[in-house]
């Protein structure tokens, strides 16, 4: 492994978190990202249920594909076969945390199924492809975008719990409200802009 | 064509390869060997597989926990008292539980996995929910979307409950349903006809057990039941009585009538059903018969969408069931005693109405089948 590899790596993984926010600059997983920001511990389950799933999944659709879709000269299929990767590993994390980790499996609860219809999940296998990334770059990329993702919903559920007092227009209470909140937290995060930058 | 071939392959490759990974981790990993559960501290031990669900569990073991919705973890109804194992509380069962119950550690058991060793509390009645494979023997129309059947025991068998109690009915697979599932139906008929029950199916369009009874059950078969379940009876007191139901939520109310008609107890009763329409109606006859026998009860039919063609021959009440019964019986609501049965939306909405009027909520009775 040589040095460029693992700088562009690390590069990678905090360009994901911040910069490239799967959320709030790709705007993928909003349905999760919405709906279950309402807690903070429930958002942080789901958080780092994602970055779990994404860093593997993110590593398997790399090997598939470069292993076995390229050298078929099939990588038209990659989003069906991707997509079925993705609903594998997460029964199969399913089952597997159920039976090692039973305090966690209780902790993710419903979230963990939920992942599987997660577009984040299946975007970052997709922007690893386009992006031409390596093995240790999509890990990294698989490990930050998850990370980003849990950056992103651990801050809105904050958001939302702080205004929880507040006075906010009837019509635009619940996912309205939610929806004007993510657009100013992508505003900030433009701020990162330029710090980092990945191609 | 060879891309075609390759493609079809690989996408049918990666799913098969896919499928036996999950299913050689399926028996390896959620293979939770045999566990015991001891009932009662020791009254009971059972020496079970692990890995299903305990209301399951139980009901492989033929010890019945009363459940309405048959497992759907929508009405919480099966409630277990679990003192150790079982790990925490999950979210699915959370909404389902009062402060109290949960402090209790009470859950319910259609949502909790067996995973080791546990011990639980069960009310000791429950040991004598029993089950049989019943037969057919009538199958009669009430009205165009409504049945009722005649359920006989096997030679010899009885079956004693207490009026307005329900039973599960297991249904068998059929067409393009593929599972089979537990409803419950209340008891229609008298609990001194302890040979026989009855039921009545209103047919919900779309409904598993609804269709298989109204489309593929016919007379002669067999079919398994438990029971009976549930806290909907007839209380002892002298508070007048306010029946409503709409729907089948006729079958416990009548089976109730009919005690009330055998043991001659003597107190004022108005049953109130509510109907869209005439042709909703049901066992008409049967109320105006009670009506001669039982003194002091009265039977309220009320048409809330009636057409055109009702309208010009109905004499009775029109309105909501709850708008009727403000009106006919504002003034002895505050000391009367409900017992309600239909949809849960029509039960809200009465006990919403009753209460209003200065009925206790502890004298409202009520099963809510969700």
């Amino acid at each position: 492994m040589s040095e460029t590899e693992l700088t562009s790596a690390l590069v990678i993984l905090f360009a994901a978190i911040f910069t490239n926010n799967i959320v709030l600059t790709n705007f993928l997983g909003l349905c999760s990202f919405l709906s279950v920001s309402r807690e903070i511990k429930s958002s942080v389950g789901l958080g780092a249920a994602v970055a779990f799933v994404t860093t593997f999944t993110a590593a398997i659709n790399w090997l598939i594909y470069h292993h076995l879709l390229v050298p078929l000269d099939l990588v038209y299929l990659r989003f069906v076969i991707f997509i079925v990767i993705i609903a594998g590993f997460v029964q199969f994390a399913e089952i597997a945390i159920e039976r090692f980790a039973p305090a966690l499996y209780h902790a993710l609860g419903i979230f963990l199924p939920l992942i599987t219809v997660n577009c984040a999940v299946l975007g970052i296998s997709l922007f690893m492809v386009i992006r031409e990334y390596g093995l240790l770059e999509t890990v990294a990329y698989g490990l930050g975008g998850g990370l980003g993702f849990l950056v992103g919903i651990v801050l809105l559920a904050a958001l939302r719990w702080r205004i929880r007092r507040s006075r906010v227009p009837a019509a635009l209470q619940g996912a309205g409200i939610a929806v004007i909140l993510s657009g100013i937290m992508a505003l900030a995060f433009v701020g990162f802009s330029g710090m980092l930058t990945i191609n | 064509m060879d891309g075609v071939l390759t493609s079809i392959a690989v996408v049918a490759g990666v799913g098969v390869v896919l499928a036996v990974l999950l299913e050689v981790a399926g028996s390896l990993l959620a293979d939770y060997g045999d566990v015991s559960i001891d009932i009662n501290s020791g009254s009971r031990k059972l020496e079970v597989p692990g890995g299903n669900k305990l209301l399951a569990t139980l009901r492989e073991e033929k010890i019945f926990i009363p459940s309405a919705c048959g497992g759907r973890g929508s009405c919480g109804e099966c409630r277990v008292r679990v003192m150790e194992g079982g790990g925490p509380l999950l979210p699915t069962e959370t909404p389902l539980l009062t402060p109290e119950q949960r402090k209790n550690r009470v859950r319910i058991s259609c949502q909790l996995k067996v995973r080791g060793d546990l011990q639980i509390e069960i009310p000791p009645e429950l040991f004598l929910i029993k089950s049989w494979t019943v037969r057919l023997a009538r199958k009669t129309r009430l009205n165009y979307d409504t049945v009722e059947l005649r359920l006989e025991l096997p030679e010899g068998e009885t079956i004693e409950f207490k009026p307005g109690q329900y039973i599960q009915i297991k249904t068998a697979r059929y067409g393009k349903v593929k599972e089979e599932v537990f409803r419950a139906y209340s008891v229609s008929s008298s609990s001194r006809d302890n040979r026989a029950l009855e039921i009545i199916v209103r047919l919900v369009p779309n409904g598993i057990a609804t269709t298989w009874v109204h489309d593929h059950l016919e007379e002669g078969a067999r079919v398994e039941i438990s029971g009976p379940y549930g806290e909907f009876y007839l209380r002892e007191s002298q508070h007048e009585i306010f029946f409503i139901a709409g729907g089948s939520g006729l079958a416990p109310i009548k089976s109730i009538l009919h005690q009330i008609q055998e043991e001659n107890i003597d107190r004022k009763a108005t049953f109130f059903f509510g109907a869209l329409d005439l042709r909703d109606l049901f066992h008409v006859e049967t109320m105006r018969e009670f009506e001669k026998n039982i003194s002091g009860f009265t039977y309220v039919p009320a048409l809330s969408n009636p057409s055109e063609e009702t309208q010009k021959s109905w004499k009775g009440e029109y309105g909501l069931v709850t708008e009727v019964v403000a009106r006919r019986a504002a003034e002895g609501i505050k000391d009367g005693e409900a017992y309600l049965c239909g949809s849960p939306g029509m039960i809200d909405a009465c006990v919403k109405s009753l209460t209003g009027m200065g009925m206790p909520e502890e004298r409202i009775y009520y099963d809510k089948f969700v």
